[in-house]
């Protein structure tokens, strides 16, 4: 083995023939050498007899090094050798001894780490677990609704109207924006075939049922669920994790009476008046497009506007509205509710809330659409 | 082990701290020497905390100059002041664990960013350095949230030794603690400061730790040291802020507590 050249640690473990198993030591054992020296100390040929350690010449020792050097002292004794430690400085040696006090388990205890199937398993219990526990979340929260509707003071309407406030009011500009953009979509890609067959005025019925039936209240249950949903999940699981749920609890406050019951409320009272704003944006985009690119007057667009839709249009798409926010509402609060004691938890409970909500809105809205076929509306 | 041996490993010089018009330190000096246990007391709001932090690098005194190890701290940047902070560790006052990671994970990830050892040997010295602060062995397989305040506390200790600091700082050690987990910290800090040699600086207000532990003890009042010593010293100040700190009923008690046990 090759002398150190002049780096700072020295260990020349095995002092070859000098003395017969003396292992010397010397330099720096810190954490910042001890990977090395472990690896020299594999190469060590360890022979017979009792085992002296030879500190003589450690300038620095720390809890790491010492590690190093008691591991060495723990395995050769539990396989029956006699251990000596010579020539420590005081202070090293206390600190050997110390840890020597603490019965270090020479094997950091191994995570178990279960076989696939078993795995597949509990993932597939959870998930069953999961639901019962949404709907034990939905029945809570509708019993707690009821027993609040029936004594309508007892509700709380400061947090509702705060509420109405952040996930109504303040949505406004995103929400009209957007619709509006999306009828002057409509308008734009209809254009074309619309002009094909010289029937431009259908640009009306085009953007309008599309617009009133389908796209803004999904549209506005979508932002909704990115907006507040997400927010609903952070809120009430961040009061998990500062365990103010638990000292809501304990104040005799229910949580679903204080959290849940006003966003719910106040979302099936935002939900329906933004869709109907959306509508109207969404039209006003459809109808600005019309003019630009098909010629069709504002005039003209409002009068057809009265033929192209019927009034069950416009409650088709307004009655998902609330359903919509009961969607988005119960499964906020819910993953918020899920939340473990950490910040991950958080993050990707709130992540895991808005994909479920915008899931379930849409296979929701495709299910509107079979009702309402059946029902010929 | 260097040549700071003989300097003070902190030495704070004229700090003044200002938010808004709120005086926080009015001149602040004060040094700590290798290998003591030195404690900064004060009442609530008398900037304790805030100067540790302004230690620590976390925060900018408006003026006056902090040296830790002989290199100023003030107005040095994150990148610059990496070397500085391998040298220390730190115990936030609520733990500050990591909580997506367990307790062998917290230590573990020290290690990982600061040294090159391999992963095996990196899972051992973690495990050494949970032992260390009394931990029994598989408390290191569980998150933060599944341990007691005393055992995170502990934990939160585990992790502020995994580089083998020369310097370690904690913020209320035994803040939260029931009196029996308190006295374990006492007993912890002093044999850390003994076994590895340790400078250490702590913020407390537990009376019974200074007793047992703080070689030397500063008490900071109207923006200024208006004590220092240790507290057999300070129990004869004649200051009034101190008076009031040492001699209020609490103070009393932790007195003849600790002539008792001498």
């Amino acid at each position: 083995m090759a002398p150190d050249h002049g780096v700072e640690f020295a260990a020349s473990p095995d002092g070859a023939a000098a003395s017969s198993s003396a292992l010397r030591c010397s330099g720096v054992w810190s954490v910042r050498t001890i990977a090395d020296l472990e690896h020299r100390l594999e190469r060590v040929p360890w022979p017979a007899g009792e085992l002296v350690i030879d500190g003589a010449g450690v300038t620095a020792l720390d809890t790491a090094g010492a590690w190093l050097l008691h591991r060495i002292a723990a395995r050769h004794a539990a396989r029956g050798r006699a251990v000596r430690l010579t020539g420590f400085r005081t202070e090293f040696a206390a600190l050997l001894q110390l840890l020597a006090a603490r019965h270090v388990a020479l094997q950091p205890p191994q995570v178990l780490v279960s076989p696939p199937l078993e795995r597949v398993g509990r993932r597939a219990a959870a998930a069953l677990a999961g639901l019962w526990d949404y709907l034990a979340f939905v029945g809570e929260s509708a019993l707690a609704l009821l027993a609040a509707l029936r004594h309508p003071r007892r509700l709380r309407w400061r947090p509702i109207l705060r509420n109405v406030q952040i996930a109504g009011v303040d949505a406004l500009p995103i929400t009209g924006l957007l619709s509006f953009l999306m009828g002057i979509v409509i308008a734009y890609q209809g254009a074309d075939q619309l002009q094909r067959f010289g029937a431009n005025i259908f640009v009306v019925d085009l953007v309008a049922l599309s617009m009133l039936r389908e796209l803004s209240p999904l549209l506005t249950a979508i932002i909704i669920a990115g907006r507040s949903g997400s927010a609903y999940t952070a809120q009430i699981g961040t009061m998990k994790v500062t365990e103010e749920i638990d000292a809501l609890r304990t104040i005799g406050v229910g949580a679903q009476d204080l959290l849940v019951i006003p966003k719910v409320i106040a979302l099936v009272i935002v939900m329906p008046l933004l869709t109907v704003y959306t509508d109207v944006t969404g039209v006003l985009g459809g109808m600005v497009m019309a003019r630009l690119k098909l010629g069709v007057g504002f005039d003209a667009f409002v009068d057809r506007l009265d033929e192209a839709i019927q009034l069950s249009s416009y409650w088709t798409g307004l009655a998902k509205a609330p359903v919509f926010a009961l969607i988005v509402a119960l499964v906020g609060c819910y993953r918020g509710f899920q939340v473990g004691g950490s910040a991950d938890s958080v993050g990707a409970q709130t992540t895991i809330s808005v994909v479920q909500s915008i899931f379930l809105v849409i296979v929701t809205d495709a299910l509107f659409s079979i009702v309402f076929l059946w029902l010929d509306l | 082990m260097t040549a700071a041996a003989t300097h003070d490993v902190i030495d704070v010089r004229g700090v003044h701290t200002r938010f808004g018009h709120s005086v926080v330190h009015d001149g602040v000096d004060l040094s700590v020497r290798q290998g003591e246990v030195f404690a900064l007391v004060g009442g609530s709001g008398s900037g304790k905390s805030t100067l540790l932090r302004e230690i620590i690098a976390l925060q900018q005194p408006s003026a006056g100059s902090i040296r830790v190890f002989g290199q100023e701290v003030v107005g040095l940047a994150d990148a610059q002041a990496l070397p500085l902070r391998r040298r220390w560790g730190v115990m936030f006052e609520r733990g500050a664990l990591f909580s997506s990671l367990t307790v062998a994970e917290n230590v573990g990830m020290v290690l990982a960013e600061h040294t090159a050892l391999p992963p095996p040997l990196r899972r051992e010295v973690a495990a050494v350095k949970i032992a260390l602060t009394g931990l029994p062995p598989d408390a290191g397989a569980k998150y933060p949230s599944e341990l007691s305040g005393g055992m995170r506390k502990r934990a939160a200790l585990a992790r502020a030794l995994a580089l083998d600091p020369e310097l370690l700082f904690l913020d209320e050690p035994t803040a939260g603690l029931d009196p029996l987990s308190a006295s374990g910290i006492d007993e912890l800090v002093s044999n850390l400061s003994e076994g590895l040699n340790l400078t250490i600086m702590m913020v407390t207000h537990d009376l019974d730790l200074l007793w047992h532990t703080a070689h030397r003890v500063a008490v900071l009042g109207q923006g200024r040291i208006v004590g220092l010593g240790t507290m057999a010293e300070l129990s004869h100040s004649d200051d009034a802020v101190v008076r009031q700190y040492f001699h209020g009923p609490r103070g009393r008690a932790a007195l003849e507590q600790a002539w008792k046990t001498r």
